[in-house]
């Protein structure tokens, strides 16, 4: 038995986009704040550099802080590939549960299309562990990366989410 | 990661079975796959690649090791694209033969 691969979750799409249209939507907040959850994400794109995701006026009004999601770069190599730590404070469960790294991988595949795969390791961190894998509702903030990278893709594909 | 290639593998109670199997922990070994069905190792890995091609299991290499890891993604396109959807219309058509059974009464 092995449990090198028990606290890892990928979670993989492919987008009809450019990998620079999928690096965008993921690192510029004028794009994080058009799908999914509709935060602003920050990024500092450099190593050891400041990453925040700001909570929009709507998830405000539910009584959750300004910075929802807090963390900092490992590595950059746009638009393919981009590491972090990824810590959610959501609530005083996911505030006292360790740093979270997280992955995403772009690559162009034949046709106009991408792969986009995110790979998250929630060591040490099972509350966030069960929420990222979702399987709860989205309106309730428990869609998790399915319905993520699923409302990305129809962002991209189509201008209009789902 | 068409929707032909999803439902063709979900359409399999061996290979649901696998995906129930990573569910319940993620990132396993062919063998270890392979004592959670009543399989020979042969068919355990034709089953898997099916999931793969469907993108329903991707998998990493880990040292010597090829780890399979359930993808659920695809899972919630499907769902938002086929289920969501008449979920409501099936919903509304119960709360009207309610109604319509209750004027009965």
């Amino acid at each position: 038995m092995t449990d090198k691969g028990a606290t890892i979750q990928i979670y993989r799409i492919v987008i009809k986009a450019t990998a620079q249209a999928i690096w965008g939507a993921i690192t510029n907040p004028e794009w994080t704040e058009r799908y999914a959850y509709g935060g602003r994400a920050l990024y500092d794109l450099k190593v050891d550099g400041r990453f925040s995701y700001k909570a929009s006026a709507e998830m405000k009004s539910f009584g959750l802080p300004d910075e929802i999601i807090v963390g900092k770069v490992i590595e950059s190599d746009p638009p393919r590939k981009l590491v972090q730590t990824w810590h959610p404070l959501f609530d005083a469960g996911t505030t006292a549960e360790a740093h979270t790294r997280l992955t995403y991988e772009i690559t162009e595949n034949q046709g106009g299309v991408c792969t986009v795969t995110i790979t998250h390791d929630v060591a040490g961190a099972p509350k966030v562990a069960g929420m990222v894998a979702g399987g709860g509702d989205p309106v309730k903030g428990g869609g998790g990366w399915p319905w993520v990278l699923s409302d990305l893709k129809s962002l991209l594909e189509t201008g209009t989410r789902m | 990661m068409d929707d032909d290639n999803i439902f063709k593998a979900l359409a399999d109670p061996t290979r649901r079975l696998l995906l129930d199997l990573l569910f319940q922990r993620d990132g396993r070994t062919l063998k270890e796959l392979q004592a959670g069905v009543a399989m020979t190792r042969f068919g355990v890995m034709k089953h898997l690649k099916v999931l793969e091609d469907a993108g329903l299991v991707v998998t990493r290499r880990s040292g010597r090791e090829k780890l399979h890891f359930l993808n659920a993604v695809p899972i919630r396109t499907i769902h938002d694209r086929w289920i969501n959807k008449y979920r409501e219309r099936e919903v509304s058509a119960l709360l009207a033969l309610k109604t319509k059974l209750e004027r009965k009464d």
